[in-house]
């Protein structure tokens, strides 16, 4: 019998319902592995005695023959998710000691299926990174390390911290939100299955919001059967989130083996970038050869402004942000500056302390092409490409029914190697921003390792609320590269 | 020369005449029990910071959720101001800093605003009226209010407003002097209070007004106009205008130019002061609310909300001009208030109109005046009052004797008939005791006998002696008669 840590989803929860396990047990084993590998910084906060109540009641309910679909079974939590009277932070020193009094849509529908919470998962200050080094409570380290060495890598951001913990086998799985591919592309970086919805497909109430049209919520799992199982208790149609949408919520376990024959599958010739490595474009060949053999059809197709998408995301996400983030002021909660001599100063004070660097040069950049005499040249030429980029993924579904990309451009890199520059930092969403923008499902799946050892991944792109159709080519990647490479434990005792 | 010139009411400075250009933004509270965005209620007067949400407050993750009532309040006043109504509108986030103003920004609409172009009939003088253009209606939140005098050091602040509905109802420059600008609030004010859209109260500050001012030499175009914010009464807006127009002309004759700048109404001071100036304006970075959908209205719904509309002031003055013969100044006042015209309606049934209508005027709204009460606050039915009058009519009582009785029911209460009855205030038309009291007179005072003849103009003091008699109760034209007789002077009719 595996440990009860490497489970996943799919498998703990059958070794409950079938008694072979408790989620005591599981919860103990959880806690215990969380506090072993603290040096990953995986956790802002754990809740182990939070954690140990719920594993009880849900044994309770379990032993009642009462178990719901998440029963008993321990999760972690992105800290942007705001969760009753545990601290949320976001990241970021101005929540640093905030606890919310409310529960999260998505959150609660979790506990209403069950689940267990293990803690709040670290991760970039305000969901603005790709390699949680922005966070205010310190970089989360990748439990993968290039064979033979002890370099740190980043876990990918910005929810890392979930991902290092799903990958570490802390939790059986985690949330994430993704706003240009916050859970994608650190899915891919540690070796897991990252699932952005369809926006709308989860409530947004009680996250702490980034860029509100591009926000969105989704599963962070150790395989796609546990993706389709998570999702299923995630999403919701919310009267309080106007932008949800109300369409009922599939089983999407159960058609996760259909297969992918007689799928159509479009490869966008405008993902090959110049200057990949080799390894990023033979991966992608071989999914589609993984698919083809499995009886889809390859068909070229053209998403002829992907090159627009991250200039368009670099200042949609940053405007919106610059306003979502006005309330920080230090007036009513979270960090407020000591000593400010007038309003403004409070104002300046609180916010210059309270908000990490890269988050003020987010703001900068919002307010900027949001200005009189700038609003036109650049939020109103954003929001145009982002009908034409969209305008292009509705084309290209007219010849197919999912595209295969690369998740990432490259693997996880090392602790401060692209900190000095934010550009080259920005590439890293080259991939998964136009999903995003053009308010589709994606899903990154683990397809296979660099000649280094480190875990790559490949996107499948579906049609608005196609999460099945996703899920299931996902399951093909999956079950074709038999990815079960894990990263050596180094940490630890 | 336009209509609006025609009526100018030029104002004098040493180069020859000026003429006062005025355009009125309103924001009118919408009568709602809760907020815009938010299910918090909106009741005035309560204690600080007991009517505020999460969503209210701007904590982390809330999000705003549309308010149907208040939509629907909107398009009836939309439908009031005989206004086009925008099928498609677009709520968007006003940025700025400020301690009552939680999220930093507040939801307004700026494009694309819920209703379009309308007007507003005013009334003049000499019962002639003007129509003011509405340029539009939109729908936004209002902020909380900070409060400055509750410590030495530190201010609070109040967010019982945030959130609240608001209506701001901006008009075309097409007013011509203070009292053309008060009588378009009045006119306003009535409209949303027949529509019960809004309560209309200055005074609790449930409708305000940022006044636009200008001069310009008659047939120039339009000149530099200063904005002065949030003037909370009729008298105040009308000073303020009186004060702002001479300032402008004052600075223009004298070779100066006018600054476009936002000013405030110092009501103590009785002058406008500077506030700030265009270049100090600030940047309010407007776009379209993430977190809101575009609102999108059914045709239908509008038009079952048109159809539901009450009969408003226009209209019913000009009813009452056909059915009542009454003229236009009478049917004006009548029409100001919606209870007035009611009670009126129920007080003229079956009864000489216009002598309803002097009764009301004259005796109603003369002691309800007096005591400061609305004619929601009459304590003597419209129906009783109509028995009154009906009692004139059918000589039961005199004119006279009426206002007693109106005196006895007013302060007293009772039934106008029975308090006739019981008191015996029926008015004498039995001739022989009219006779009766005409010989005591007459036998009491001989001398005045012969001066009576002499001078028939002294008859007069006959008839009060006989009326003092008979307790007021004689029938004055039984009277006359009578005495005319026996003193034998002419009947002149």
């Amino acid at each position: 019998m595996t440990i009860p840590n490497a489970f996943t989803l799919a498998e703990a929860r059958d070794a409950l319902k079938e008694k072979r396990l408790s989620s005591r047990e599981l919860t103990e084993a959880m806690i215990e592995a969380m506090a072993a590998a603290r040096p990953l910084n995986a956790f802002v906060t754990e809740t182990p005695e939070q954690a140990l109540a719920m594993a009880d009641a849900s044994d309770a309910r379990i032993a009642k023959g009462e178990g719901r679909a998440l029963e008993g079974l321990p999760l972690a939590v992105k800290d942007l998710f705001c969760t009753r009277g545990v601290r949320t932070t976001a990241g970021s020193r101005i929540l640093g000691n905030f606890v919310p009094p409310y529960e999260s849509t998505v959150t609660q529908n979790l506990w209403d299926a069950g689940a267990v919470m293990l803690g709040k998962t670290n991760m970039d200050e305000f969901a603005m990174g790709s390699s949680n080094e922005t966070s205010y409570f310190g970089p989360v380290e990748n439990p993968w390390r290039t064979e033979g060495s002890n370099k740190k890598l980043v876990p990918g951001g910005s929810s890392g911290g979930s991902a290092a913990a799903v990958a570490a086998d802390l939790c059986l799985a985690a949330t994430g939100t993704d706003t240009g591919g916050s859970i994608r592309q650190p899915a891919a970086v540690t070796g897991i299955v990252g699932l952005k919805p369809t926006y709308g497909r989860c409530s947004r109430w009680g996250i702490v919001a980034f860029a509100s049209s591009l926000d969105q919520a989704g599963p962070m799992t150790k395989t796609v059967r546990d993706a389709a199982i998570m999702l299923g208790a995630m999403a919701s149609v919310d009267p309080m989130d106007s932008t949800s949408v109300d369409m009922p919520v599939p089983d999407y376990e159960a058609g996760l083996d259909a297969g992918v024959k007689g799928m159509r599958i479009g490869i966008p010739k405008e993902y090959r970038i110049d200057g990949a490595p080799p390894e990023i474009d033979a991966l992608w060949a071989k999914g589609a050869e993984w698919l083809k053999a499995q009886g889809a059809e390859i068909v070229e197709v053209s998403l002829p402004h992907t090159k627009y998408a991250l200039p368009a995301y670099y200042i949609v996400a940053p405007a919106e942000a610059s306003s979502n983030l006005a309330r920080y002021d230090g007036v009513r909660y979270g960090h407020r500056a000591a000593g400010a001599k007038d309003i403004t100063d409070l104002y300046e004070k609180s916010r210059g302390e309270g908000f990490g660097k890269e988050v003020r040069r987010r703001i900068l950049i919002g307010t900027y092409v949001l200005s009189a005499g700038y609003y036109d040249a650049y939020y109103t030429r954003a929001q145009k490409l982002r009908t034409l980029i969209a305008r292009d993924f509705t084309q290209a579904f007219e010849k197919c029914d999912a595209l295969l990309t690369p998740a990432t451009p490259g693997p996880a890199f090392a602790i401060g190697e692209k900190t000095a520059d934010p550009v080259s930092m920005y590439l890293n969403d080259v991939f998964t921003v136009t999903v995003n923008l053009a308010g589709l499902p994606g899903i990154s799946v683990p397809a296979g390792l660099t000649k280094e050892g480190l875990p790559l991944g490949l996107q499948v792109i579906g049609k608005a609320f196609d999460e099945a159709g996703v899920l299931r080519v996902g399951r093909a990647l999956e079950v074709a590269a038999g990815f079960s490479a894990k990263p050596g434990k180094w940490w630890g005792a | 020369m336009s209509a609006a010139a025609k009526r100018s009411k030029l104002i004098k400075g040493e180069t020859g005449e000026w003429e006062i250009v005025i355009g009125l933004e309103v924001h009118a509270q919408v009568l709602s029990e809760a907020k815009l965005f938010s299910g918090a209620p909106t009741a005035f007067g309560a204690p600080p910071n007991s009517q505020v949400s999460f969503v209210d407050a701007a904590m982390p993750g809330m999000l705003p959720v549309i308010n149907r009532y208040c939509v629907e309040q909107a398009v009836r006043t939309g439908l009031g101001l005989k206004a086009a109504i925008n099928r498609r509108s677009v709520f968007d986030r006003k940025n700025y800093f400020y301690p009552d103003l939680p999220s930093g920004y507040q939801i307004s609409q700026y494009k694309q605003p819920i209703v379009g172009e309308g007007e507003v009939l005013i009334d003049l003088p000499a019962g002639e009226s003007a129509v003011v253009g509405i340029e539009r209606l939109h729908l936004e939140q209002d902020a909380g209010k900070s409060l400055h005098d509750q410590h030495a050091d530190n201010s609070y602040v109040d967010l019982n407003r945030a959130g609240v509905a608001l209506m701001e109802i901006v008009s075309r420059p097409d007013m011509r002097s203070a009292d053309e600008a008060v009588a378009y609030l009045k006119k306003l004010r009535a409209i949303v209070r027949y529509l019960g859209t809004c309560d209309g109260n200055m005074e609790e500050g449930s409708m305000r007004a940022d006044v636009n001012v200008s001069v310009r030499k008659p047939g120039d175009p339009l000149g530099t106009r200063c904005e002065i914010k949030n003037v909370n009464s009729m008298r105040f807006i009308a000073q303020a205008i009186e004060f702002e127009a001479r300032r402008q002309v004052d600075i223009l004759e004298s070779g100066g130019s006018i600054r476009q700048e936002t000013r405030l109404y110092d009501p103590k001071a009785g002058e406008t002061r500077s506030m700030r100036s265009k270049e100090e304006a600030h940047d309010y970075r407007y776009f379209p609310d993430p977190d809101l959908l575009p609102l999108e209205l059914d045709e239908d719904w509008i038009r079952n909300i048109e159809a539901s509309l009450p009969e408003l002031p226009d209209e019913k003055k000009s009813r009452f001009i056909k059915d009542y013969g009454l003229d236009a100044y009478d049917a004006g006042v009548l029409v100001t208030e919606r209870e007035l015209a009611d009670y009126y309606e129920e007080l003229a049934r079956g009864i000489d109109a216009k002598l309803a209508a002097n009764w009301l005027n004259n005796e109603i709204l003369g002691r309800l005046n007096k005591d400061g009460r609305s004619i929601g606050e009459c304590p003597v039915s419209a129906a009783a009052n109509n028995a009154i009058i009906a009692m004139i009519a059918d000589q039961t009582i005199s004119g006279k004797i009426a206002k007693d009785v109106l005196d006895i029911v007013w302060s007293e209460g009772g039934d106008p008939k029975a308090v006739v009855d019981a008191r015996g205030l029926r008015q004498v038309t039995d001739t022989g005791a009219i006779e009766a009291a005409v010989e005591k007179v007459i036998a009491a005072n001989p001398d005045k006998v012969a001066a009576a003849q002499q001078k028939p103009k002294l008859a007069g003091w006959f008839v009060g002696q006989v009326m003092k008699e008979t307790g007021g109760k004689a029938n004055p034209q039984a009277v006359n008669a009578i005495l005319k007789a026996r003193l034998g002077l002419p009947d002149e009719g």
